[in-house]
């Protein structure tokens, strides 16, 4: 190729050589760049090709949405039976709270969005009202769904179970356990030694004992420890377990962001004259939790797929009840189907609380704009 | 040079007999040092020499373990109040910017005067504005630290530290992490802040600045004070060896 001659300084931008780059460019770099990963990718597009046929079939085209029985799904075509999730949605969603009453888990549910806009987008428009709505919400989400006030009728914790048993334990659990994470982090981080060493006690053991001990607790002993008189129904307690276990690693996730703070921004807020809350509220804490975002994440999708472990000391998560269609003779044997639904329910919910993150952390990124 | 007029006899910073040690290693030995109201000190010296644990002796970000350093009357113990009182009157600029990342340079430049002085949020942007102008960017108000080069970052440094009206303003290296390009445009802004009759002390190594700007110019060795004289004499006739010895490295390359 010829090269044009230009004075020094007057060199232009050329653009780059053709077939590099946009769509074409990257089908030849990536996937026909040589004969054997041109063969690679023929045989992998055929091979994609019958194995998302064979699923979409059994998936939806020769799958069953509603049927009596097994058997009777079996009659009418070979896929998926989801007639076992259809015939007892209800179930899976609400428990066994009654059937009337289900409004009230409706509205406690779709209002939840509305509380949590706020707290999740900073940028939303008339933020400070939405704002008092949220401090509102966990006072009108509990006189709900608890009922016995204002002429609800009361409904026993129970009945509670499914999706509504997962959702509450998981919010609550989530909510609760970053502002006592976080205290725990700084607690830890103290000059106070009383503090310092409570914090790390609790962070120790916490950490040291597995969640399923801790439902025991929760289920049988909690009442020793409590001053006598108090009864807490086992949800609260429950709750409570999920949040001191979840606190214990948060804290540690943000400690790691708070040592990742270069020595030098405390030295700035120091020499500005800013005392310790000062320096915590605004150089501390906004820089640790943006560094912990993925790691404080991480511990809230981990904790709400372990709200399946309640399942233990009895009450009915949607595995719980998952386990009482299949043990009905009814639906004997779909266990795939069954399993594959829980499973989606968990994937939805965990994959947009990572999405979420990922949005965030793209949000609090103020290095590259 | 410039000549100081502001320079007055009454004393704002007076430190006595001061020694400091990290561990069992003595970094500053028995420091006698008088600063005058306007009066504007370079200190210079090796690394290693003291000079910026001197200076941040002064706003206490280290501690010194005997000896008295007094600031604007005040003297520097273990009492937060005392502290914190003394730190808002004593501006510090750092080597390394030590800009907040997460927060825009104006918010960088109102947070301490809203939250430490209490200064309503519309005084305190004001006020941010006009030093912000006074370093000359005040376009870049609403971006992040980021975004910025070196220089702008440390002119916004500065801008930071004036948002906070401080008596003095203490300088650990300003121009030591920046690429020479902008290291003219920082010592530019400091010469202007000088020119206003700011009391500073300037740790830096930059003699041309020293020459220019300084009343006084300190020479550090190995935690002590080992010359101090007007920079006329201090770069003409240095009395002590070391002090020649230091002058005739950094100045003849």
């Amino acid at each position: 190729m010829s090269e044009k001659i230009y004075k020094p300084g007057n060199y232009p931008d050329l653009p780059p050589p053709p077939g590099t780059v946009g769509v074409y460019g990257w089908i030849r770099q990536n996937l026909f760049s040589s004969i054997s990963n041109s063969l690679l990718t023929i045989i992998s597009v055929v091979l994609l090709y019958y194995l998302i046929d064979g699923i979409i079939g059994w998936f939806f085209l020769d799958a069953v949405f509603d049927a009596d029985s097994k058997i009777a799904c079996r009659k009418i075509d070979d896929g998926a039976c989801w007639a076992v999730i259809t015939r007892r949605v209800g179930q899976f969603v609400y428990g066994f709270y009654p059937e009337a009453e289900r409004w009230r888990i409706d509205i406690t549910f779709l209002t939840m969005f509305i509380a949590f806009a706020p707290l999740l987008y900073p940028d939303i428009p008339k933020r400070k009202w939405l704002l008092y709505f949220s401090l509102f919400y966990p006072f009108f989400a509990f006189v709900l769904i608890m009922g016995g006030y204002f002429g609800l009728q009361k409904i026993e914790y129970s009945l509670f179970g499914g999706f509504m048993l997962t959702v509450i334990l998981g919010v609550c659990g989530i909510v609760c356990s970053l502002p006592l994470g976080i205290l725990l982090a700084l607690g830890r981080q103290s000059n106070l030694t009383v503090v310092r060493t409570l914090s790390v006690c609790f962070i120790e053991f916490m950490r040291g004992v597995p969640l399923i001990t801790l439902l025991f607790v929760a289920s049988s002993m909690l009442n020793y420890f409590l001053p006598p008189g108090t009864n807490f129904s086992i949800l609260v307690r429950v709750i409570i377990m999920f949040t001191f276990f979840s606190a214990a690693y948060i804290a540690e996730v943000i400690r790691g962001g708070i040592q990742a703070i270069p020595k030098g921004q405390y030295e700035a807020a120091d020499a500005l004259g800013m005392n310790y809350w000062q320096k915590t509220r605004f150089i501390t804490l906004p820089q640790a939790l943006k560094i912990s975002i993925p790691g404080i994440v991480n511990t809230f999708i981990g904790l709400y797929k372990d709200t399946t472990l309640v399942v233990v000391i009895g009450l009915l998560d949607p595995l719980g009840i998952g386990r009482a269609a299949l043990a009905d003779t009814k639906w004997n044997g779909l266990s795939t189907e069954t399993y594959l639904f829980v499973a989606l329910f968990f994937f939805v919910s965990c994959f947009a609380m990572s999405r979420y993150s990922l949005w965030l952390e793209n949000k609090l990124n103020t290095d590259k704009k | 040079m410039v000549v100081n007029k502001n320079k007055s006899s009454k004393p704002v910073i007076e430190i006595k007999e001061m020694h400091k040690w990290f561990g069992n290693f003595h970094v500053l030995k028995n420091i006698s040092l008088g600063v005058n109201q306007g009066e504007r000190i370079v200190i210079c010296g090796p690394s290693g020499s003291g000079k910026s644990t001197l200076i941040r002796c002064i706003n206490r970000l280290e501690v010194h373990q005997q000896g008295d350093i007094i600031v604007n009357n005040v003297e520097l113990t273990g009492d937060l109040k005392n502290l914190e009182a003394i730190r808002s009157d004593v501006g510090m600029v750092f080597q390394s910017f030590n800009l907040f990342p997460h927060l825009t340079v104006l918010e960088n430049c109102t947070l301490a005067p809203i939250w430490v002085k209490k200064l309503p949020k519309k005084e305190a942007e004001e006020l941010a504005m006009e030093l912000l102008t006074r370093v000359k960017i005040p376009e870049q108000a609403l971006k992040y630290p980021g975004q910025l080069s070196g220089g702008q970052q440390q002119r916004v440094a500065i801008a930071r530290s004036l948002c906070m009206q401080p008596k003095i303003m203490l300088f650990d290296e300003p121009t030591s992490a920046l690429d020479p390009e902008m290291i003219k445009e920082v010592l530019d802004t400091m010469i202007e802040l000088a020119e206003t009759g700011m009391t500073m002390l300037v740790v830096t190594h930059e003699m041309g600045f020293a020459k220019k700007v300084a009343d006084s110019v300190i020479f550090m060795d190995e935690g002590e004070i080992i010359e101090q004289n007007d920079p006329k004499n201090f770069f003409n006739n240095p009395k002590n060896d070391r002090t020649k010895l230091f002058l005739s490295q950094i100045l003849n390359h």
